[in-house]
Protein backbone atom coordinates (compact mmCIF):
# COMPACT_ATOMS: atom_id res chain seq x y z
CA UNK A 1 0.00 0.00 0.00
CA UNK A 2 1.35 3.21 -1.21
CA UNK A 3 1.43 6.55 1.87
CA UNK A 4 0.34 8.49 -0.88
CA UNK A 5 -3.41 9.53 0.51
CA UNK A 6 -6.24 7.17 -1.55
CA UNK A 7 -3.72 5.54 -3.92
CA UNK A 8 -4.26 1.65 -3.31
CA UNK A 9 -1.71 0.23 -5.37
CA UNK A 10 -2.92 -2.77 -4.95
CA UNK A 11 -5.90 -2.21 -6.13
CA UNK A 12 -4.67 -0.86 -9.24
CA UNK A 13 -2.81 -4.37 -9.82
CA UNK A 14 -5.98 -5.82 -10.11
CA UNK A 15 -7.09 -4.15 -13.12
CA UNK A 16 -3.52 -5.50 -14.81
CA UNK A 17 -4.04 -9.35 -15.22
CA UNK A 18 -0.93 -9.99 -16.08
CA UNK A 19 0.79 -8.72 -12.98
CA UNK A 20 -0.57 -12.16 -11.48
CA UNK A 21 0.85 -14.17 -13.89
CA UNK A 22 3.51 -16.89 -12.84
CA UNK A 23 6.51 -17.03 -15.43
CA UNK A 24 7.73 -21.33 -15.77
CA UNK A 25 9.24 -22.24 -12.63
CA UNK A 26 6.83 -20.22 -10.72
CA UNK A 27 8.67 -17.42 -10.81
CA UNK A 28 6.17 -14.51 -10.00
CA UNK A 29 6.24 -11.87 -12.79
CA UNK A 30 7.98 -8.52 -11.59
CA UNK A 31 7.82 -5.81 -14.33
CA UNK A 32 10.27 -3.13 -14.23
CA UNK A 33 10.20 -1.95 -17.96
CA UNK A 34 7.14 0.45 -18.37
CA UNK A 35 9.27 2.81 -19.65
CA UNK A 36 9.98 0.66 -22.91
CA UNK A 37 6.40 -0.11 -23.00
CA UNK A 38 3.47 -0.49 -20.28
CA UNK A 39 1.32 -3.11 -19.12
CA UNK A 40 -2.44 -2.88 -20.39
CA UNK A 41 -5.46 -2.69 -17.93
CA UNK A 42 -8.30 -5.09 -18.39
CA UNK A 43 -10.63 -1.17 -18.96
CA UNK A 44 -8.19 -0.78 -22.39
CA UNK A 45 -8.57 -4.32 -23.60
CA UNK A 46 -12.60 -4.81 -22.90
CA UNK A 47 -12.96 -1.07 -24.90
CA UNK A 48 -10.95 -2.34 -27.64
CA UNK A 49 -12.52 -5.96 -27.70
CA UNK A 50 -16.18 -4.73 -27.15
CA UNK A 51 -15.58 -2.14 -30.26
CA UNK A 52 -13.92 -4.82 -32.55
CA UNK A 53 -16.78 -7.74 -31.93
CA UNK A 54 -19.90 -4.94 -31.72
CA UNK A 55 -19.15 -1.88 -33.42
CA UNK A 56 -16.33 -1.59 -36.09
CA UNK A 57 -16.64 -0.07 -39.34
CA UNK A 58 -13.97 2.49 -41.25
CA UNK A 59 -14.24 5.82 -39.86
CA UNK A 60 -14.79 9.14 -41.37
CA UNK A 61 -16.61 7.72 -44.50
CA UNK A 62 -18.90 4.86 -44.08
CA UNK A 63 -22.48 5.95 -43.96
CA UNK A 64 -23.69 3.00 -41.99
CA UNK A 65 -24.37 2.42 -38.20
CA UNK A 66 -21.62 0.65 -37.64
CA UNK A 67 -19.34 3.35 -39.99
CA UNK A 68 -20.84 6.12 -37.79
CA UNK A 69 -20.43 4.51 -34.53
CA UNK A 70 -16.96 3.74 -34.97
CA UNK A 71 -16.33 7.55 -36.18
CA UNK A 72 -18.02 8.46 -33.07
CA UNK A 73 -15.85 6.72 -31.27
CA UNK A 74 -13.22 7.48 -32.81
CA UNK A 75 -13.62 11.78 -32.56
CA UNK A 76 -14.44 10.95 -28.89
CA UNK A 77 -10.92 9.66 -27.90
CA UNK A 78 -9.93 12.84 -30.04
CA UNK A 79 -11.65 14.37 -27.45
CA UNK A 80 -10.38 12.60 -24.73
CA UNK A 81 -7.06 12.95 -25.60
CA UNK A 82 -7.26 16.34 -26.39
CA UNK A 83 -8.65 17.41 -22.59
CA UNK A 84 -5.99 14.99 -21.65
CA UNK A 85 -3.05 17.17 -22.15
CA UNK A 86 -4.71 20.56 -22.62
CA UNK A 87 -5.00 21.12 -26.23
CA UNK A 88 -7.44 24.47 -26.75
CA UNK A 89 -8.60 22.82 -29.58
CA UNK A 90 -9.28 18.93 -30.77
CA UNK A 91 -8.71 19.58 -34.27
CA UNK A 92 -4.88 19.97 -32.88
CA UNK A 93 -4.94 16.23 -32.01
CA UNK A 94 -3.34 14.78 -34.78
CA UNK A 95 -3.14 10.41 -34.60
CA UNK A 96 0.20 9.27 -35.86
CA UNK A 97 1.46 5.46 -35.73
CA UNK A 98 4.10 6.35 -32.79
CA UNK A 99 6.06 9.50 -31.63
CA UNK A 100 8.72 8.33 -33.81
CA UNK A 101 5.80 9.11 -36.73
CA UNK A 102 4.62 12.54 -35.02
CA UNK A 103 8.61 13.61 -34.98
CA UNK A 104 9.17 12.67 -38.66
CA UNK A 105 5.77 14.71 -39.81
CA UNK A 106 7.35 17.80 -38.09
CA UNK A 107 10.53 17.00 -39.51
CA UNK A 108 9.22 16.54 -42.94
CA UNK A 109 7.63 19.96 -42.92
CA UNK A 110 10.82 21.86 -42.73
CA UNK A 111 12.60 22.71 -46.03
CA UNK A 112 9.51 20.63 -48.14
CA UNK A 113 8.80 22.51 -51.33
CA UNK A 114 4.98 21.70 -51.27
CA UNK A 115 5.09 24.22 -48.11
CA UNK A 116 5.29 28.08 -48.49
CA UNK A 117 5.45 29.31 -44.79
CA UNK A 118 8.50 31.14 -44.13
CA UNK A 119 8.67 29.23 -40.12
CA UNK A 120 9.19 25.89 -42.17
CA UNK A 121 11.96 27.79 -44.87
CA UNK A 122 14.85 25.51 -44.34
CA UNK A 123 18.51 25.42 -46.25
CA UNK A 124 22.22 26.04 -45.69
CA UNK A 125 22.98 27.91 -42.76
CA UNK A 126 19.60 27.16 -41.25
CA UNK A 127 20.13 25.36 -37.93
CA UNK A 128 18.49 22.50 -36.22
CA UNK A 129 19.04 22.12 -31.98
CA UNK A 130 18.42 18.68 -30.22
CA UNK A 131 20.32 16.81 -27.21
CA UNK A 132 22.80 14.36 -26.19
CA UNK A 133 20.04 12.70 -23.92
CA UNK A 134 17.81 12.09 -26.97
CA UNK A 135 16.00 8.80 -27.93
CA UNK A 136 17.38 8.04 -31.65
CA UNK A 137 13.42 8.84 -32.50
CA UNK A 138 14.29 12.60 -31.87
CA UNK A 139 17.90 12.48 -33.40
CA UNK A 140 17.40 10.67 -36.65
CA UNK A 141 14.68 12.42 -38.04
CA UNK A 142 16.97 15.80 -37.69
CA UNK A 143 19.77 14.24 -38.83
CA UNK A 144 17.33 13.22 -42.20
CA UNK A 145 16.27 16.98 -42.06
CA UNK A 146 19.86 18.09 -42.37
CA UNK A 147 20.96 15.64 -44.93
CA UNK A 148 18.32 16.83 -46.96
CA UNK A 149 18.20 20.47 -46.49
CA UNK A 150 22.04 21.23 -45.87
CA UNK A 151 21.16 22.72 -42.41
CA UNK A 152 23.13 22.49 -39.48
CA UNK A 153 22.36 20.25 -36.55
CA UNK A 154 23.39 20.97 -33.47
CA UNK A 155 22.64 19.60 -29.76
CA UNK A 156 23.30 20.41 -25.98
CA UNK A 157 25.80 19.02 -24.21
CA UNK A 158 24.57 16.40 -20.65
CA UNK A 159 26.19 17.44 -17.81
CA UNK A 160 28.37 14.44 -15.65
CA UNK A 161 25.07 14.34 -13.40
CA UNK A 162 22.79 13.45 -16.57
CA UNK A 163 21.00 17.00 -16.76
CA UNK A 164 20.81 19.15 -19.64
CA UNK A 165 23.68 21.09 -19.86
CA UNK A 166 22.18 25.25 -20.79
CA UNK A 167 25.34 27.24 -19.95
CA UNK A 168 25.42 27.74 -24.15
CA UNK A 169 22.10 28.29 -24.47
CA UNK A 170 22.31 31.80 -25.82
CA UNK A 171 24.83 30.72 -28.55
CA UNK A 172 23.25 27.06 -29.50
CA UNK A 173 20.10 28.64 -29.84
CA UNK A 174 20.56 31.56 -32.31
CA UNK A 175 19.27 33.74 -35.09
CA UNK A 176 19.93 30.77 -37.63
CA UNK A 177 18.14 28.34 -35.40
CA UNK A 178 14.97 27.04 -36.71
CA UNK A 179 13.62 24.72 -34.71
CA UNK A 180 14.79 23.29 -30.71
CA UNK A 181 13.09 19.54 -30.05
CA UNK A 182 14.10 17.94 -27.09
CA UNK A 183 13.04 15.56 -24.82
CA UNK A 184 10.43 16.62 -21.78
CA UNK A 185 12.00 13.47 -19.97
CA UNK A 186 14.77 11.37 -20.54
CA UNK A 187 14.25 7.60 -21.52
CA UNK A 188 17.51 6.90 -20.14
CA UNK A 189 18.23 9.10 -17.29
CA UNK A 190 14.90 9.83 -15.50
CA UNK A 191 15.26 13.47 -15.90
CA UNK A 192 13.17 15.96 -16.47
CA UNK A 193 14.07 18.81 -18.59
CA UNK A 194 13.36 22.41 -17.40
CA UNK A 195 11.64 23.71 -20.69
CA UNK A 196 11.00 27.60 -19.95
CA UNK A 197 14.29 29.11 -19.98
CA UNK A 198 15.05 26.95 -23.45
CA UNK A 199 11.23 28.08 -24.62
CA UNK A 200 11.85 31.53 -23.68
CA UNK A 201 15.11 31.72 -25.94
CA UNK A 202 13.46 30.19 -28.75
CA UNK A 203 11.04 33.09 -28.86
CA UNK A 204 13.56 35.31 -28.68
CA UNK A 205 15.14 33.97 -32.00
CA UNK A 206 12.49 33.34 -33.66
CA UNK A 207 12.50 29.21 -33.67
CA UNK A 208 9.69 26.81 -32.93
CA UNK A 209 9.98 23.89 -30.60
CA UNK A 210 8.97 20.55 -29.63
CA UNK A 211 8.89 18.45 -27.22
CA UNK A 212 9.19 14.33 -27.16
CA UNK A 213 7.06 13.99 -24.48
CA UNK A 214 6.25 10.32 -25.05
CA UNK A 215 7.60 9.54 -21.54
CA UNK A 216 6.64 12.35 -19.91
CA UNK A 217 2.67 12.20 -20.73
CA UNK A 218 2.25 8.57 -19.17
CA UNK A 219 3.41 9.78 -15.43
CA UNK A 220 2.58 13.40 -14.72
CA UNK A 221 -0.10 16.14 -15.84
CA UNK A 222 0.92 17.72 -18.91
CA UNK A 223 -0.32 20.62 -20.22
CA UNK A 224 0.64 21.45 -23.72
CA UNK A 225 -0.79 25.47 -23.88
CA UNK A 226 1.04 26.04 -20.02
CA UNK A 227 4.26 24.22 -21.46
CA UNK A 228 3.68 26.56 -24.45
CA UNK A 229 5.58 24.67 -26.66
CA UNK A 230 4.69 24.17 -30.32
CA UNK A 231 4.75 20.52 -31.07
CA UNK A 232 4.62 17.85 -28.63
CA UNK A 233 4.68 14.05 -29.71
CA UNK A 234 3.76 10.83 -27.23
CA UNK A 235 3.02 7.51 -27.74
CA UNK A 236 -0.03 5.19 -26.31
CA UNK A 237 1.55 1.69 -25.53
CA UNK A 238 3.77 3.46 -22.90
CA UNK A 239 0.14 4.99 -21.05
CA UNK A 240 -1.43 1.96 -20.73
CA UNK A 241 -2.60 2.13 -24.26
CA UNK A 242 -2.01 -0.14 -27.06
CA UNK A 243 0.76 -0.07 -29.55
CA UNK A 244 0.35 1.39 -33.19
CA UNK A 245 -1.32 4.84 -31.87
CA UNK A 246 0.86 7.58 -31.30
CA UNK A 247 -0.37 11.88 -31.48
CA UNK A 248 1.46 14.57 -32.13
CA UNK A 249 0.04 18.33 -30.59
CA UNK A 250 0.68 20.99 -32.93
CA UNK A 251 -0.53 24.62 -32.73
CA UNK A 252 -3.77 24.97 -34.91
CA UNK A 253 -1.94 27.87 -37.36
CA UNK A 254 1.12 26.00 -37.68
CA UNK A 255 -0.37 22.78 -38.40
CA UNK A 256 -2.61 25.13 -40.67
CA UNK A 257 1.10 26.23 -42.37
CA UNK A 258 2.64 22.75 -42.86
CA UNK A 259 2.56 20.59 -45.71
CA UNK A 260 0.83 17.18 -45.28
CA UNK A 261 3.25 14.49 -44.74
CA UNK A 262 1.84 11.46 -46.20
CA UNK A 263 -0.90 11.47 -48.95
CA UNK A 264 -3.46 8.68 -49.00
CA UNK A 265 -7.29 8.17 -48.27
CA UNK A 266 -9.30 11.01 -46.06
CA UNK A 267 -6.76 13.56 -46.21
CA UNK A 268 -7.87 15.13 -48.97
CA UNK A 269 -10.20 17.53 -49.99
CA UNK A 270 -10.78 17.02 -53.76
CA UNK A 271 -8.35 15.61 -56.24
CA UNK A 272 -8.08 15.86 -59.61
CA UNK A 273 -5.46 13.81 -62.01
CA UNK A 274 -2.76 16.35 -61.67
CA UNK A 275 -3.47 18.00 -58.31
CA UNK A 276 -5.29 18.12 -54.99
CA UNK A 277 -6.44 20.14 -52.04
CA UNK A 278 -6.42 19.09 -48.83
CA UNK A 279 -9.05 18.18 -45.91
CA UNK A 280 -8.87 20.54 -42.93
CA UNK A 281 -6.42 19.54 -39.67
CA UNK A 282 -6.27 17.26 -38.39
CA UNK A 283 -7.44 15.13 -41.21
CA UNK A 284 -4.97 16.93 -43.50
CA UNK A 285 -2.29 14.48 -41.48
CA UNK A 286 -4.19 10.88 -40.93
CA UNK A 287 -4.02 9.60 -44.68
CA UNK A 288 -5.48 6.05 -44.76
CA UNK A 289 -7.81 4.15 -42.78
CA UNK A 290 -6.07 5.16 -39.14
CA UNK A 291 -5.77 2.90 -36.38
CA UNK A 292 -9.19 3.21 -35.17
CA UNK A 293 -9.49 0.93 -32.55
CA UNK A 294 -5.78 1.74 -31.22
CA UNK A 295 -6.99 5.24 -30.99
CA UNK A 296 -9.88 4.62 -29.08
CA UNK A 297 -7.56 1.71 -27.29
CA UNK A 298 -6.08 5.20 -26.20
CA UNK A 299 -9.16 6.92 -25.47
CA UNK A 300 -9.81 4.38 -22.97
CA UNK A 301 -6.10 4.78 -21.41
CA UNK A 302 -7.00 8.31 -20.95
CA UNK A 303 -10.21 7.30 -19.19
CA UNK A 304 -8.22 5.00 -16.67
CA UNK A 305 -5.25 7.19 -15.96
CA UNK A 306 -7.98 9.98 -15.53
CA UNK A 307 -9.75 7.84 -12.89
CA UNK A 308 -6.65 6.87 -10.85
CA UNK A 309 -5.17 10.69 -11.52
CA UNK A 310 -2.10 12.02 -12.95
CA UNK A 311 -0.82 13.92 -9.87
CA UNK A 312 -1.70 10.75 -7.79
CA UNK A 313 0.19 8.86 -10.35
CA UNK A 314 3.11 11.04 -10.71
CA UNK A 315 3.09 11.11 -6.13
CA UNK A 316 3.71 7.40 -6.25
CA UNK A 317 6.75 7.12 -9.00
CA UNK A 318 8.45 9.49 -7.07
CA UNK A 319 7.99 6.97 -3.55
CA UNK A 320 9.13 4.85 -5.52
CA UNK A 321 12.11 6.30 -7.30
CA UNK A 322 13.52 7.67 -3.94
CA UNK A 323 13.10 4.24 -2.89
CA UNK A 324 14.97 3.08 -5.52
CA UNK A 325 17.53 5.72 -5.16
CA UNK A 326 18.03 4.55 -1.27
CA UNK A 327 18.40 1.25 -2.17
CA UNK A 328 20.46 0.90 -4.91
CA UNK A 329 23.69 3.01 -4.51
CA UNK A 330 23.73 0.06 -1.43
CA UNK A 331 25.17 -2.44 -4.29
CA UNK A 332 28.87 -2.40 -4.50
CA UNK A 333 30.28 -1.57 -8.23
CA UNK A 334 26.88 -0.25 -8.81
CA UNK A 335 26.70 3.37 -10.49
CA UNK A 336 23.67 5.25 -11.46
CA UNK A 337 23.67 7.13 -14.84
CA UNK A 338 21.41 9.83 -14.29
CA UNK A 339 19.91 12.19 -11.38
CA UNK A 340 20.57 10.83 -7.82
CA UNK A 341 18.16 12.13 -6.22
CA UNK A 342 14.75 12.38 -6.75
CA UNK A 343 14.06 15.93 -7.37
CA UNK A 344 13.02 16.80 -11.15
CA UNK A 345 13.65 12.97 -12.87
CA UNK A 346 10.72 10.92 -13.03
CA UNK A 347 10.87 6.73 -11.97
CA UNK A 348 13.42 5.63 -14.79
CA UNK A 349 16.42 4.54 -13.42
CA UNK A 350 19.76 3.44 -15.50
CA UNK A 351 22.53 1.73 -13.58
CA UNK A 352 25.81 0.08 -14.71
CA UNK A 353 27.79 -2.70 -12.69
CA UNK A 354 31.33 -3.12 -12.64
CA UNK A 355 32.60 -5.77 -13.98
CA UNK A 356 29.03 -7.43 -15.27
CA UNK A 357 27.69 -6.93 -18.84
CA UNK A 358 24.25 -5.44 -18.35
CA UNK A 359 22.86 -8.31 -20.88
CA UNK A 360 24.05 -11.08 -18.18
CA UNK A 361 22.42 -8.72 -15.52
CA UNK A 362 19.42 -8.97 -17.48
CA UNK A 363 19.37 -12.36 -18.55
CA UNK A 364 19.52 -13.64 -14.35
CA UNK A 365 17.01 -11.09 -13.19
CA UNK A 366 14.87 -12.49 -15.87
CA UNK A 367 15.76 -16.50 -15.45
CA UNK A 368 16.02 -16.34 -12.04
CA UNK A 369 13.72 -14.32 -10.53
CA UNK A 370 11.06 -13.02 -13.20
CA UNK A 371 12.17 -9.44 -12.98
CA UNK A 372 11.84 -7.79 -16.37
CA UNK A 373 13.84 -4.73 -16.94
CA UNK A 374 15.89 -3.38 -20.43
CA UNK A 375 19.05 -3.28 -20.95
CA UNK A 376 21.39 -2.33 -23.71
CA UNK A 377 21.34 1.48 -25.06
CA UNK A 378 17.92 2.16 -24.80
CA UNK A 379 17.56 3.54 -28.42
CA UNK A 380 19.90 6.74 -26.85
CA UNK A 381 23.80 5.26 -28.29
CA UNK A 382 25.15 8.89 -28.29
CA UNK A 383 24.02 9.49 -24.78
CA UNK A 384 25.76 6.09 -23.90
CA UNK A 385 28.90 6.80 -25.62
CA UNK A 386 28.97 10.37 -23.87
CA UNK A 387 29.17 8.50 -20.37
CA UNK A 388 31.56 6.33 -22.13
CA UNK A 389 29.88 3.11 -21.62
CA UNK A 390 28.07 0.89 -24.09
CA UNK A 391 24.79 -0.67 -22.38
CA UNK A 392 23.27 -0.24 -19.06
CA UNK A 393 20.53 -1.87 -17.28
CA UNK A 394 17.13 0.13 -16.60
CA UNK A 395 14.57 -0.18 -13.88
CA UNK A 396 11.57 1.75 -14.72
CA UNK A 397 8.66 2.19 -12.60
CA UNK A 398 4.93 2.45 -13.31
CA UNK A 399 1.09 3.32 -11.55
CA UNK A 400 1.00 -0.68 -10.90
CA UNK A 401 4.94 -1.13 -8.94
CA UNK A 402 5.27 -1.70 -5.94
CA UNK A 403 8.68 -1.12 -3.48
CA UNK A 404 8.41 -4.69 -2.76
CA UNK A 405 9.52 -5.25 -5.98
CA UNK A 406 12.44 -2.42 -6.12
CA UNK A 407 13.19 -5.09 -2.73
CA UNK A 408 13.39 -8.01 -5.22
CA UNK A 409 15.21 -6.23 -7.87
CA UNK A 410 17.71 -5.22 -5.06
CA UNK A 411 18.37 -9.06 -4.09
CA UNK A 412 18.17 -9.88 -7.73
CA UNK A 413 21.31 -7.59 -8.44
CA UNK A 414 23.30 -9.31 -5.36
CA UNK A 415 22.44 -12.51 -7.33
CA UNK A 416 23.93 -11.66 -10.17
CA UNK A 417 27.20 -10.23 -8.48
CA UNK A 418 27.51 -13.57 -7.08
CA UNK A 419 26.99 -15.57 -10.21
CA UNK A 420 29.49 -13.46 -11.68
CA UNK A 421 31.69 -12.54 -8.44
CA UNK B 1 22.43 -20.68 -20.04
CA UNK B 2 25.02 -19.70 -17.70
CA UNK B 3 26.81 -23.18 -17.56
CA UNK B 4 29.54 -23.97 -15.31
CA UNK B 5 32.07 -24.03 -18.14
CA UNK B 6 30.86 -20.78 -19.49
CA UNK B 7 31.34 -19.25 -16.52
CA UNK B 8 34.34 -20.42 -15.94
CA UNK B 9 35.68 -19.54 -18.89
CA UNK B 10 34.54 -16.06 -18.54
CA UNK B 11 35.91 -15.33 -15.31
CA UNK B 12 39.05 -17.03 -16.56
CA UNK B 13 39.46 -16.63 -20.15
CA UNK B 14 41.74 -19.03 -22.07
CA UNK B 15 44.65 -17.32 -24.31
CA UNK B 16 43.41 -13.65 -24.07
CA UNK B 17 45.44 -10.94 -25.20
CA UNK B 18 46.76 -10.37 -29.04
CA UNK B 19 49.77 -12.18 -30.32
CA UNK B 20 52.39 -11.79 -32.75
CA UNK B 21 53.36 -13.08 -34.69
CA UNK B 22 49.76 -12.98 -36.73
CA UNK B 23 48.24 -13.55 -40.49
CA UNK B 24 45.14 -11.62 -40.38
CA UNK B 25 43.37 -9.34 -37.69
CA UNK B 26 40.14 -8.56 -37.72
CA UNK B 27 37.38 -6.46 -35.58
CA UNK B 28 33.82 -7.95 -35.25
CA UNK B 29 31.23 -5.69 -33.17
CA UNK B 30 27.80 -6.17 -32.03
CA UNK B 31 25.89 -3.08 -32.54
CA UNK B 32 22.68 -3.82 -30.14
CA UNK B 33 24.79 -4.51 -27.03
CA UNK B 34 28.37 -3.02 -27.79
CA UNK B 35 30.13 -6.34 -27.31
CA UNK B 36 33.43 -5.93 -29.47
CA UNK B 37 36.10 -8.43 -30.34
CA UNK B 38 39.39 -7.94 -31.78
CA UNK B 39 40.75 -11.61 -33.02
CA UNK B 40 44.07 -12.60 -34.73
CA UNK B 41 45.03 -15.72 -36.50
CA UNK B 42 48.41 -17.73 -37.25
CA UNK B 43 48.95 -20.49 -39.38
CA UNK B 44 51.58 -22.66 -40.43
CA UNK B 45 51.91 -23.95 -44.21
CA UNK B 46 50.45 -26.90 -43.78
CA UNK B 47 47.34 -25.16 -42.60
CA UNK B 48 47.96 -26.06 -38.85
CA UNK B 49 46.64 -22.93 -36.20
CA UNK B 50 48.78 -22.09 -34.23
CA UNK B 51 47.25 -19.42 -32.14
CA UNK B 52 43.93 -17.38 -32.43
CA UNK B 53 44.49 -14.35 -30.39
CA UNK B 54 41.92 -11.65 -28.88
CA UNK B 55 40.75 -9.00 -26.72
CA UNK B 56 37.55 -7.77 -26.33
CA UNK B 57 35.01 -7.02 -24.45
CA UNK B 58 31.40 -7.61 -23.91
CA UNK B 59 28.91 -9.79 -21.99
CA UNK B 60 29.74 -13.07 -20.69
CA UNK B 61 28.52 -15.32 -23.29
CA UNK B 62 30.90 -13.44 -26.12
CA UNK B 63 33.62 -13.69 -24.17
CA UNK B 64 33.47 -17.15 -22.78
CA UNK B 65 32.94 -17.86 -26.52
CA UNK B 66 35.92 -16.40 -27.56
CA UNK B 67 37.98 -18.06 -24.92
CA UNK B 68 36.28 -21.50 -25.86
CA UNK B 69 37.50 -21.13 -29.68
CA UNK B 70 40.47 -20.17 -28.93
CA UNK B 71 40.98 -23.88 -27.11
CA UNK B 72 39.32 -25.70 -29.21
CA UNK B 73 41.12 -24.13 -32.73
CA UNK B 74 44.48 -23.77 -31.73
CA UNK B 75 46.45 -26.95 -32.85
CA UNK B 76 44.18 -28.14 -34.92
CA UNK B 77 44.00 -27.35 -38.75
CA UNK B 78 42.20 -24.82 -40.77
CA UNK B 79 39.91 -27.38 -41.86
CA UNK B 80 38.63 -29.05 -38.54
CA UNK B 81 38.33 -26.23 -37.03
CA UNK B 82 36.09 -24.86 -39.88
CA UNK B 83 33.96 -28.09 -39.77
CA UNK B 84 33.47 -26.80 -35.53
CA UNK B 85 32.45 -23.43 -36.74
CA UNK B 86 30.28 -25.07 -38.67
CA UNK B 87 28.89 -26.95 -36.62
CA UNK B 88 28.32 -24.43 -33.63
CA UNK B 89 26.70 -22.10 -36.43
CA UNK B 90 23.82 -24.99 -37.07
CA UNK B 91 23.23 -25.39 -33.36
CA UNK B 92 23.27 -21.76 -32.03
CA UNK B 93 20.71 -20.85 -35.27
CA UNK B 94 18.72 -23.73 -34.37
CA UNK B 95 16.62 -22.04 -32.44
CA UNK B 96 17.01 -24.94 -29.63
CA UNK B 97 15.30 -27.32 -31.82
CA UNK B 98 19.24 -28.42 -33.05
CA UNK B 99 20.69 -31.75 -31.25
CA UNK B 100 24.30 -30.69 -30.69
CA UNK B 101 27.57 -33.51 -31.91
CA UNK B 102 29.66 -33.48 -28.87
CA UNK B 103 32.09 -35.10 -30.36
CA UNK B 104 32.67 -32.12 -33.41
CA UNK B 105 31.76 -29.69 -30.21
CA UNK B 106 33.47 -30.40 -27.33
CA UNK B 107 33.67 -27.90 -24.30
CA UNK B 108 31.48 -25.91 -26.84
CA UNK B 109 28.35 -27.71 -25.98
CA UNK B 110 27.61 -25.88 -23.03
CA UNK B 111 26.31 -23.07 -25.15
CA UNK B 112 23.71 -25.46 -26.19
CA UNK B 113 21.51 -22.99 -23.71
CA UNK B 114 22.07 -19.85 -25.97
CA UNK B 115 20.15 -21.09 -28.97
CA UNK B 116 16.89 -20.57 -27.14
CA UNK B 117 17.49 -17.03 -26.45
CA UNK B 118 17.71 -15.21 -29.98
CA UNK B 119 19.05 -12.11 -28.47
CA UNK B 120 22.03 -13.61 -27.18
CA UNK B 121 22.80 -15.79 -30.37
CA UNK B 122 24.74 -12.93 -31.58
CA UNK B 123 26.90 -12.82 -28.36
CA UNK B 124 27.47 -16.86 -28.83
CA UNK B 125 28.69 -16.27 -32.32
CA UNK B 126 30.77 -12.92 -32.41
CA UNK B 127 34.03 -14.68 -31.76
CA UNK B 128 33.55 -17.42 -34.23
CA UNK B 129 32.47 -15.11 -37.03
CA UNK B 130 35.54 -13.44 -36.66
CA UNK B 131 37.62 -16.53 -36.62
CA UNK B 132 35.84 -17.58 -40.10
CA UNK B 133 36.63 -13.50 -40.93
CA UNK B 134 40.33 -13.99 -39.87
CA UNK B 135 40.63 -17.09 -41.58
CA UNK B 136 39.07 -15.91 -45.29
CA UNK B 137 42.22 -12.83 -45.02
CA UNK B 138 44.68 -15.19 -43.76
CA UNK B 139 44.19 -17.31 -46.52
CA UNK B 140 43.27 -14.70 -49.50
Amino acid sequence: MSAVSGFDVERIRKDFPVLTRELPGGRPLVYLDSGNSSQKPAQVVETMRDHLTWHYGNVGRALHVLGSESTVAYEEARDKIAAFVGAPSRDEIVFTKNASEALNLVAYAFGNPVGEDERFRMGPGDEIVISEMEHHSNIVPWQLLAQRTGATLRWFPVTDEGRLDVEGLEELVNERTKIVSIAHQSNVLGTVNSVSPILARAREVGALMMLDASQSVPHQAVDVAELGVDFVAFTGHKMVGPSGIGVLWGRRELLDAMPPFLGGGEMIEAVWMDHSTYAPVPHKFEAGTPPIVEAIGLGAAVDYLNAVGMDQIKAHEKELVAYALEALPEIPGLRIIGPRTPIARGGTISFTLEGIHPHDVGQILDDVYGIAVRVGHHCARPLHLRFGIPATTRASFYLYNTTAEIDALVRGLHHVQKVFG
Amino acid sequence: MYQELILEHYKHPQGRGLREPFDAEVHHVNPTCGDELTLRVKVADGGKVLDVSYDGQGCSISQAAASVLHELATGSTVDESLSVVEEFTRLMQGRGQVEPDEDVLGDAVAFAGVAKFPARVKCALLAWMAYKDALMRSQG
